[in-house]
């Protein structure tokens, strides 16, 4: 006489084994998409001179194959950001991503040197400069900062996210060191605890 | 002489045919799918469509083929190697070109396809894995153009896989890892295009092939749908055939080679005299190789997902917007319950479905346009408005169709309506 019960249970227990079986040999599929050691190991810090930098000027480097701007900010743009009047999404930084020592109105080390990355934290465009104030197409109000082409979001000289604009958090910060006056290392940090 | 010739040939040709339908079963198969197979008589031009995409699948796959013999996958050489197929490479333009105007006309067969499964009322119960299979079908071709869009490693090419991937950083917690983990990189890289062109020329097109099958087989065995929205099935002549049916072969193959030809003639005169289409087809963006530092002045898909992106654009908070899009052409998975209508024909419809059908349409029109022009202004605005139309189309389903008045449905399949 055949047990119902006994085969039920085996052809679950055959169904279960053979399922997790089908897990396991998905984890190395799966962790092949992660970025591979030399994705990793091209990833390293840049060091850039900014002695040619002049005041008002900014430059573009790569570091992980992304944009990263440094804006030597201008006397006149460092006191607009200090009476600066728009409306902030996130003016303290609280839900954005920098190091520690960053979490400032500047969003930097030196206030003179905004290094940032350029990468929209809406949906990853490469925001333009637009430091002239009020012009025709930003409006009467504008305050000088980053325009996103893609989808309209604003942000200020601090690279700091307008209220109203799709994207969620000021721009990134990346994790960087000054070696000397002159020379600043993006992507490592002094201290460890900030990166 | 040449009947006793003719003769031997047939009975050669049974001879085989009966060795193979020993071992396989060709005939019953031919008959179940072709020759046996009874689709309405009253097949009007909505119905070709379907053949049609059979048609340009076969295109895309057959240039697809022998575009990868010349493309190289990789960030160095692809800008390149699209240049070489399309300068060097013998009738290299031509392949590249039909499967570049393939991927446009594709969009414009498929939608047109849904479209008339929604005019008639073809996911309706009992044809609803019909549609979801269709669904599949189409977010498929969806993720098919986008990997293949990237291939080209033009600078619309990279930029809009950038937006694109970054659409998965909005989800909460996991959405930095996952967009790394879909990269493969920190950034769109050579790691990535190799990725994208693995899943464009081997993993979607099986699931595409998979599927169509799934479509083609569910389909035969619920049976067409017609634009009565009646089923033919429930008259039948004394053999069991349907009376306003005919057979699938020759009936309806030979008036599909006749559509087929038109639509041959207004494909190749795309790929002849526009195959860029006035930037719709192939973006000007994208004739620049990938500048990672560089954002293109105005991004903008294909103009096939640009619905899809005005919508994005239009919520503006980045998690709204995301699933906001998302569900946008998740909507459409579940109207065969959300039209309660017991009618399927739009011809025996009420009016509130044809009100609210047109207003769909043309808000999927217009937010097509809109999703071409920079996100400002009076843009964002209109965008704003025909956002809540499309979802208010699906939202109020359940509710204007269950009140419709309906117009009694014949009995039998009208004839030159």
């Amino acid at each position: 006489m055949t047990n119902l019960n006994r085969r039920r249970f085996l052809s679950i227990a055959t169904t279960l084994t053979g399922g997790i079986g089908i897990l396991f040999s998905a984890i190395p599929f799966i962790s092949s998409f992660q970025p591979s050691k030399k994705a990793k190991a091209l990833a390293v810090a840049v060091k850039v001179n900014l002695s040619k930098l002049e005041p008002g000027s900014i430059i573009k480097v790569i570091w992980r194959g992304q944009p990263v701007w440094i804006l030597h900010r201008s006397k006149e743009m460092i006191e607009n950001l200090q009476d600066s009047k728009v409306d902030l999404r996130d003016p303290n930084s609280e839900l954005s991503v920098q190091p520690v020592f960053a979490k400032n109105a500047y969003r930097s080390l030196k206030p003179h040197y905004l290094i940032v990355e350029g990468i929209c934290t809406h949906l990853g465009c490469a925001p333009i400069e637009k430091f002239a104030l009020a012009t025709a197409d930003m409006g009467p109000d504008w305050q000088g900062g980053f325009y996103c082409p893609c989808h309209g979001s604003k942000f200020d000289l601090s690279g700091r996210v307008y209220t109203g604009v799709p994207a969620p958090a000021n721009l990134r910060i990346p994790p960087h060191r000054y070696e000397d006056e002159n020379t600043v290392i993006i992507g490592e940090t002094e201290d460890a605890e900030n990166v | 002489m040449s009947n006793g010739q003719n003769q031997d040939q047939s009975m050669f040709s049974n001879t085989i045919l009966k060795w193979i339908d020993d071992r396989f079963p060709l005939s019953s198969l031919i008959r179940e799918h072709a020759t046996d197979y009874y689709a309405s008589k009253n097949f009007n031009i909505w119905y070709i469509f379907g053949v049609l995409s059979l048609v340009v699948l076969v295109i895309q796959l057959v240039t697809g083929i022998f575009l990868t013999m010349s493309y190289k996958p990789s960030a160095k050489e692809a800008f390149d190697s699209v240049e070489y197929i399309m300068r060097s490479v013998e009738w290299g333009w031509l392949i590249r070109y039909m499967h570049s105007t393939g991927s446009s006309f594709f969009f414009i067969v498929v939608y047109l396809h849904m479209f008339r499964a929604m005019l008639y009322g073809s996911y309706k119960k009992p044809r609803e894995l019909v549609w979801i299979v269709g669904m599949l079908i189409y977010f498929c071709l969806i993720a098919e153009a986008f990997f293949g869009y990237l291939l080209p490693w033009g600078n619309m090419s990279y930029w809009a896989a950038q937006v694109i991937v970054n659409l998965f950083s909005a989800i909460p917690f996991i959405g930095e890892t996952l967009t790394e983990w879909i990269r493969g990189d920190y950034y769109i890289s050579d790691i990535t295009l190799n990725r994208f062109f693995a899943f464009h020329v081997i993993a979607v097109p099986l699931a595409i092939i998979a599927l169509v099958f799934a479509h083609i087989l569910a389909l035969h065995h619920v049976g067409s749908n017609n634009p009565d929205g009646i089923e033919i099935k429930n008259y039948k002549d004394e053999q069991g055939k349907p009376i306003d049916g005919v057979a699938f072969h020759p009936y309806h193959t030979s008036k599909d080679l006749v559509w087929i030809t038109v639509f041959l003639i207004l494909f190749f005169a795309a790929v002849f005299f526009a195959p860029e289409m006035g930037g719709f087809f192939l973006e000007v963006d994208n004739f620049e190789p990938a500048n990672p530092l560089q954002t293109p002045e105005h991004i903008v898909p294909p103009w096939y997902l640009t619905p899809y992106y005005a919508i994005l654009r239009a919520i503006p908070n980045k998690l709204l917007g995301v699933i906001f899009m998302a569900s946008s052409v998740l909507f459409f998975v579940f109207l065969p319950w959300l039209d309660k209508c017991k009618v399927k024909s739009i011809r025996y419809r009420g009016w509130q479905y044809k009100l609210a059908l047109s207003c769909f349409a043309i808000s999927f029109v217009v937010l097509g346009y809109l999703g071409m022009q920079p996100a400002t202004g009076i843009y964002v605005v209109l965008a704003r408005l025909f956002t809540i139309v499309y979802f208010l189309f699906f939202l109020m389903m359940p509710f204007y169709t269950r009140f419709e008045k309906t117009k009694p449905v014949p009995e039998r399949v009208v004839y030159k309506k």
